[in-house]
Formats: structure tokens, sequence, C-alpha cells
């Protein structure tokens, strides 16, 4: 039997879906709304699971691996499930001359894990991130929405992480 | 809208409420820059504060970036008939303060002003330094105007420039006159705005594209980001007048999707000038449509190049393609489209309303106007910085930037970003502009400037710039795809001390046949800050690959530390070193064992006798 999303998954009962197949039909009509849909999917998923690419392919007849393609193409969309506190250290040249590297050499000694892997707790995801703008306070690291800034003196990192802990 | 009548007295009628009379008008910048810093809870506690002691005749507005980025937070105070008093540096606690004596009583706040330290004269932004040889343009409105409300956008001239162009001139008109502007896109490579629109102009399409190109992606740079968060009216306002021009009715923004702040106050924007007809059907009477849509990129920096923008937009892999054809022949969807950069766009208006003459009364001959930097990295002021065409980076770096950090000597200042170079000191008298940093070895790029100062290495910068190519090629043709991979190979092994001198013929061969066989300007241009550094400063890849030395103490795998006599024996290096690679007796100099030593620095830092060095 065919479900209200048009395909026979079990997909029903799960809101996200609902509310990603309302959006998929507010922008139907519109021209390339590929990665529109894969940006709202992201939004309410966290990432882009595989199941999650076969309901967007089903759902605007646009092939798998061309979804693949586009999630695996550009760095914003994850088909891995990221960490509760998303730690962005700016790469950004500004802060890279100011010491950046330093900042990052800390966090990823201090969580034992590399640049764009999340913890085994699922706490944290470190992220490399480009300019965030604020090279006044360089040089700056993000998690989640709180700034960081000049973190001249990379001892003072621990503590910050172990804010998030809690 | 029906027409310019009806623009005027909305006018007329929002000039009222933007200009002050009578009380206070309190802007506090909240670009990302501010907001960062902390300028969300001191804007809460303005307006806390100013209704619980039920001061009525303050205006408080939230704008856009003021420019001073080390200044942050920022308040202004503007009063009828006296000079604005500029507060920095501020905080909730700070705020409580100026409420109940300045605008409680009228008595500014002299140690938060930016006169700080200099006894008790009150100055405000205008009168320092950083500013004396700026000419804002296009940052006119940001740090002035609520970005978030079009009636101040309206109050100060804001859609009189469309009025004009849709119901006084012909296409072809606006088109001649951006020519004899002399305005050069901002986005890098200079070609003239004019021109461009003409090319769209002259082809027939039942349908044409504009589109602005908002995907900043140069690693330093945030002017575009400024423009938007301070003034996205003036974006859209210019690109309906090039709608107007080329004939296109439909606009699209392709902005980061890292702006956040950008994104809101745009679709905020968009919707306020729909429902005061400024877009939309027949707009100021005429028969011109137009209407704007904003589609967010994903983090690719390649969706710069123009080809990779459209694919983007189209919903595919952000790919760069062959031109020609040229976007202006066949751009979005196989139809006619262009492209403009924000900082571009946000000058058309001005020059709609003042005149080719008044533009080029600015900057030089050939590169008339002013430009937006970045200004970042080893210098005292950072910040945002706009500057006629003409000027000498030397007066940038030293006039406006008042030099490098804490008295270190200056190095280089790389322009362009990941596409540009290294300009040394020698080059530093040369007038900035689009031609003459080409001639230098750099180019101007978006408008990242990174002051870089004796501690910074130049053979790592290269290697962090090629670091970033590496990660955004997309992959469409082998010299950016492979060649690049393969230089980076090579400054890996440099940096790590491995490298030989042959390395460095190899890495100037391989960045010649990048640059001339790859198919769009990243990889064209990716090649640069390997080139340009091996040029200004061969001496330090000599250095790191002869004597194994870094000559700026960075390079990690070619230090050393060692101890010297002023060592006390206190063990405190013993204790912090994770490899336990330091030996001694206690209150009798240690020793570092090189083989064990990992180079992590742990114990230079741990040391209170600067006892430990590293070379």
């Amino acid at each position: 039997m065919q479900n209200d999303c048009g395909c026979n998954c079990n997909k029903t009962e799960d809101k996200r879906y609902t509310e990603l197949k309302a959006y998929i039909d507010s922008v139907k009509d519109s021209q390339g709304i590929t990665m529109t849909v894969l940006q709202e999917a992201q939004r309410i998923f966290g990432y882009l699971p595989l199941e999650v690419q076969k309901f967007i392919s089903e759902n605007i007849g646009v092939p798998i691996a061309e979804l693949y393609g586009i999630a695996t193409f550009y760095s914003q969309f994850a088909i891995t499930p990221k960490g509760k506190h998303h730690i962005g250290i700016c790469l950004g040249t500004a802060c890279y001359v100011r010491g950046a590297q330093k900042v990052m050499d800390k966090v990823v000694e201090e969580l034992n894990i590399g640049v764009g892997e999340t913890t085994q707790d699922g706490l944290f995801t470190i992220d490399a991130t480009r300019c965030l703008g604020c090279c006044g306070l360089a040089p700056v690291m993000m998690i989640d929405d709180d700034v960081y800034g000049k973190l001249d003196n990379v001892d003072v990192i621990p503590a910050i992480l172990e804010k998030y802990r809690g | 809208m029906n027409g310019i009548n009806e623009l005027n007295q909305l006018k007329a009628k929002a000039v009222k409420d933007f200009e002050v009379t009578d009380g206070y008008r309190v802007v506090v910048g909240m670009a990302t820059c501010g907001i960062s810093a902390g300028a969300k809870p001191v804007l809460e506690k303005l307006r806390e504060e100013t209704a619980a002691k039920g001061l009525s005749n303050i205006q408080i507005v939230p704008t856009g970036c003021i420019g001073m980025c080390i200044y942050e937070p920022i308040v202004e105070v503007f009063e009828p008939g006296k000079d604005k008093v500029t507060y920095i540096h501020m905080d909730p606690d700070r705020v409580s303060k100026v409420v109940s004596e300045h605008l409680e009583k009228g008595k500014p706040v002299v140690e938060y002003t930016i006169g700080e330290g200099e006894g008790d004269k009150l100055r405000n932004l205008d009168d320092v330094q950083f500013y004396k040889k700026q000419k804002r343009v296009v940052l006119q409105n940001c740090g002035l105007i609520d970005p978030e409300n079009i009636d101040d956008y309206i109050a100060i001239d804001g859609y009189q420039a469309l009025a004009k162009a849709v119901t006084q001139m012909t296409p072809q008109e606006v088109i001649d006159l951006m020519k004899a502007s002399g305005l050069r896109g901002r986005g890098g490579a200079g070609f003239s705005t004019g021109m461009k629109w003409s090319f769209a102009a002259a082809n027939e399409a039942d349908q044409k594209y504009i589109i602005c190109n908002a995907d900043e992606g140069d690693p330093g740079a945030f002017m575009d980001r400024s423009v938007l968060e301070g003034d996205p009216h003036s974006v859209l306002e210019a690109m309906a007048i090039g709608g107007y021009a080329i004939g296109a009715t439909k606009g699209f923004i392709y902005v980061r999707a890292e702006y956040p702040v950008a994104v809101h106050r745009l679709k905020i924007a968009i919707e306020q000038a729909k429902e005061k007809g400024f877009l939309g059907k027949n707009i100021f009477g005429s028969n011109f449509d137009f209407d704007i849509e904003i589609r967010l990129g994903a983090g690719a920096f390649v969706c710069g190049e123009e080809t990779a923008l459209i694919a983007s937009i189209e919903g595919k892999r952000g790919m760069s393609r062959n031109k020609p054809p040229f976007p202006a022949n066949k751009g979005l969807w196989g139809k006619p489209t262009i492209i403009n950069n924000v900082e571009t766009l946000a000058n058309v208006p001005k020059i709609v309303l003042n005149g080719p003459e008044w533009f080029r009364s600015m900057g030089t001959e050939k590169s008339p106007g002013t430009k937006v930097f970045a200004l970042g990295g080893k210098i005292n002021n950072t910040g945002l910085v706009e500057v006629p065409m003409g000027i000498t980076l030397r007066e940038v770096i030293y006039d406006i930037g008042e030099d490098c950090l804490n008295g270190k000597a200056f190095k280089a200042v790389q322009t362009g970003g990941p596409s540009g170079g290294c300009i040394t000191r020698e080059n530093l008298d040369t007038p900035i502009d689009f031609d003459n940093l080409v001639a230098i070895g750099s180019m101007m790029g978006s408008g990242g400037m990174i002051v870089m100062d004796e501690d910074n290495c130049m053979v790592d910068i290269a290697r962090f710039f090629l670091d970033f190519t590496v990660d955004e090629s997309c992959g469409k043709c082998t010299p950016c795809r492979e060649g690049t991979k393969r230089m980076l190979e090579i400054l890996d092994k440099i940096t790590a001390g491995n490298g030989t001198l042959e390395d460095l013929d190899i890495l100037e061969e391989l960045a010649e046949n990048i640059k001339n066989t790859s198919l769009c300007a990243l990889g064209q241009t990716a090649p640069n800050p390997v080139l340009s550094t091996i040029k200004h400063f061969r001496d330090e890849y000599v250095a790191h690959v002869v004597d194994k030395r870094c000559p700026a103490s960075v390079c990690k795998a070619l230090l050393s530390y060692f101890i010297t006599d002023a060592c006390t024996g206190c063990t405190r290096c013993v204790r912090v070193c994770p490899t336990k690679a330091i030996t001694g007796t206690v209150k009798q100099r240690h020793v570092i064992d090189q083989d064990k030593c990992i180079k992590c620095g742990a114990c230079m830092d741990a040391c209170t006798f600067k006892a430990i060095i590293r070379k």
C-alpha cells in the first residue's frame, strides 16, 4: 500500500518526514530546488542519512546518485551524524597568522579526535571553518553559537570545553 | 508604488523619524563582528534601562558594521547640534552608567569613549586616525541606518536611483551611465560593469537573469557580508537597476549559508521592498517587473566562480565549465545572465544618483571609486577599511592600520586571498588599483588584506593557502585537482624538513603548468601564493631545505628547544613535559633530550625564568 509520501516506506509516522514532504510540496514548482531541499532536510534531520536521500530522490525525481554527489561535494552537508556541540575553529587567514593552528592542535589534543570527527560520546564535533568575520578577535573559536576570541593562550581551552560537558 | 512623488512623500515622513530633533539616537553595531563581541546583551540592556527609567525621547537602533572591529561592541550616541559620541568595548555594566549619566542627565561618560586614556578629551570615531584617510561610499550607510527598517534607507535617498532609472532613463542610458562611470567589478578581476551589462542587454531572450554573487569565499575577507548586514537595500536596489538595464525580470542572490545574519536581513529587506512596491510588478508605475530570490551556498569556494555559481543555483555540484559561452550569452538555465559582486552593486545606486563625474572624482583614471578592504592579521587596527583607489599600501598599513602588533617588524601583506600574492616592503608605495597590484605580483581579489610580521613563516603561509585550494578544488580538471595536491605534498615535505633544492624547481614548474592549463580561475590562480613567496622570500625556502631551519620559528619539525644558563633547576618543565625528555637535578641546569622531544613547547610556556629558547 502506498503512503502519503507516495512510496511504500515506513515513514508516515516520523513527523520529520512529513515536515520535509510539506517543504518539497511548497517548492515543487520552482526550478533548481535540489540544493534547497537538501538544505532543508539537513536542517530537519541534522544530517543526510541514506534513508533521507532515498526519500528525497523519490519525491523530487532526482537520482540518488546525483543527490549523493551533491551532498558530498558541498562541505555544509553531512552524511554522518554530528556531535551535540559543534566546535568551529576559524582557519581564516587572519586567524591563521595569529595562531589558529595552535588553537586547533589544542582542541584536537584535548578531545583526541581529528578535524571533522565526532567524539565517541557524541558530544563534540570539530570543524575547521573559514573566516567567521570577527578578525578583530583573532584567533577565534565558536562552540555552537558562543564565540571565544583572542585565544592567544591555549591553556584556557580545556576549561571552555568543560562547560559543555555538564 | 506609482511614481517618484509617492516615494518622495514616503521619504519626507521617513526623514522625520530618522533625524533626531529632540533627544538622542543611540546606535549599536550589530553586524556579526559586533554580535560576536557581545553586542546583543548591550542592546538588550539599553532597551531595558531606558524603559525602566521611562526615558521616552530616545531611539535605540541596531545597525550594521561600524568598521572598527577591535573596539566592538560599539555604541554611538547622536544628539541634534552636537558631535556624536562613540563608546567602545561596551558591556551591560557600562550601558547602565551611560544611560544614567549621558541619556538621563546629558553628561557623556568620558572614560568609556574612544578618547579613553587621553585625559578628558572626548572624541568620536570620526576623529580617530583609522578613519582619516578613509572615504566611505559603499559603507556610507553601514553603522548609520537600521538595516531591518526600510524607512531608514528611504530617509537617506533609498530607492531614488531606481525611481530615476525606470521613470526617466532608457535601459541603454543606464548602461551608458555605468560605462561612463568606469565602475569595475569588485569581485576580483575588475571587468567593466557597464560593458558586462551591455553584453547581456544585446541578447534577445524570453528570460534573462541578474545574480548577486555574495559567496564571499576568500578566507580573510568580510566586506560583502558587512554590506549585506548593514545596508541590504542598496544591493536590492542595484539589482533592480541592473535588471532594468539588461532586461531581466528575475534576480538571485547567491549568499553563503555561513552568513546567517546577512541572510536574515536580506529576507526582511526583500519582504519590505515587495510590500512598498520597489520589487514586484510595474515598479514606479512603469512596465518593469522585477523579483529577487535568495539561494544559499553550501560551503564551496569554487562557487564564487561564475559558471560554478550558476551550476549551484541550478541545484547541481558547483563545478565550473569552459567559457565561452559566457554567462552573458548563456548562463542560468541557458539564459543570458549577469553576475555582479555585492560591493560592485552597492556602488550602482550612488552612481545613478550622483552621476559618473562624481564617481570618477574618486580613485584613479583607470580604477575610479573606492575599494573596501578587510584589514587583518598582525596589525593594530583590525577592521573594515574603505579607501579611494590610488592610495598606497603604506598609507593603509601605517596610517590607517597604525603599524604591526606589539612593535614587530612588518614582513609582507597578502592581498587577493588564495588567488593572490604577497607584497613586500619595497612595493609598499605602489598606489592601489587593479592593474598595479597585478604588476607587482598580487591582485586586488575581493579585498582581504592580511598583514604578516617577522613571526610568520612564508613557506607555512604558502602551505596554508595551498591546503585551502586543494580542499576547495572541484576536481573537474586534472591540473587543478592533481597539481595542487602535488604542490601541497612538496610544501609539506619542505616544512617537515625533508625538502631539497630541486623541490623548489619542481614547485615552480608545476605552478606554471597549473596556471596555464587549469579550466577556471580557481586553478589558474591557485599557485600564486607559492610563486609570490618563492619570488620574494626565496631565502626562507632555502633556509628550510638547506639549513633545515625555519627562520620565523613556526615549522615545528625544524625547531629545537634548548635550556640556557638562566635555568634555576625548579623542575617545573620536567613536570609538564609529556615525553619525559627533560632531565636534571633540582637547583641545577636541566637538559632536553632532542631525540625524545616532540617540540610541543609546553616547557617553554611553563618556564617562569625564560630559560628555554627555541631556534
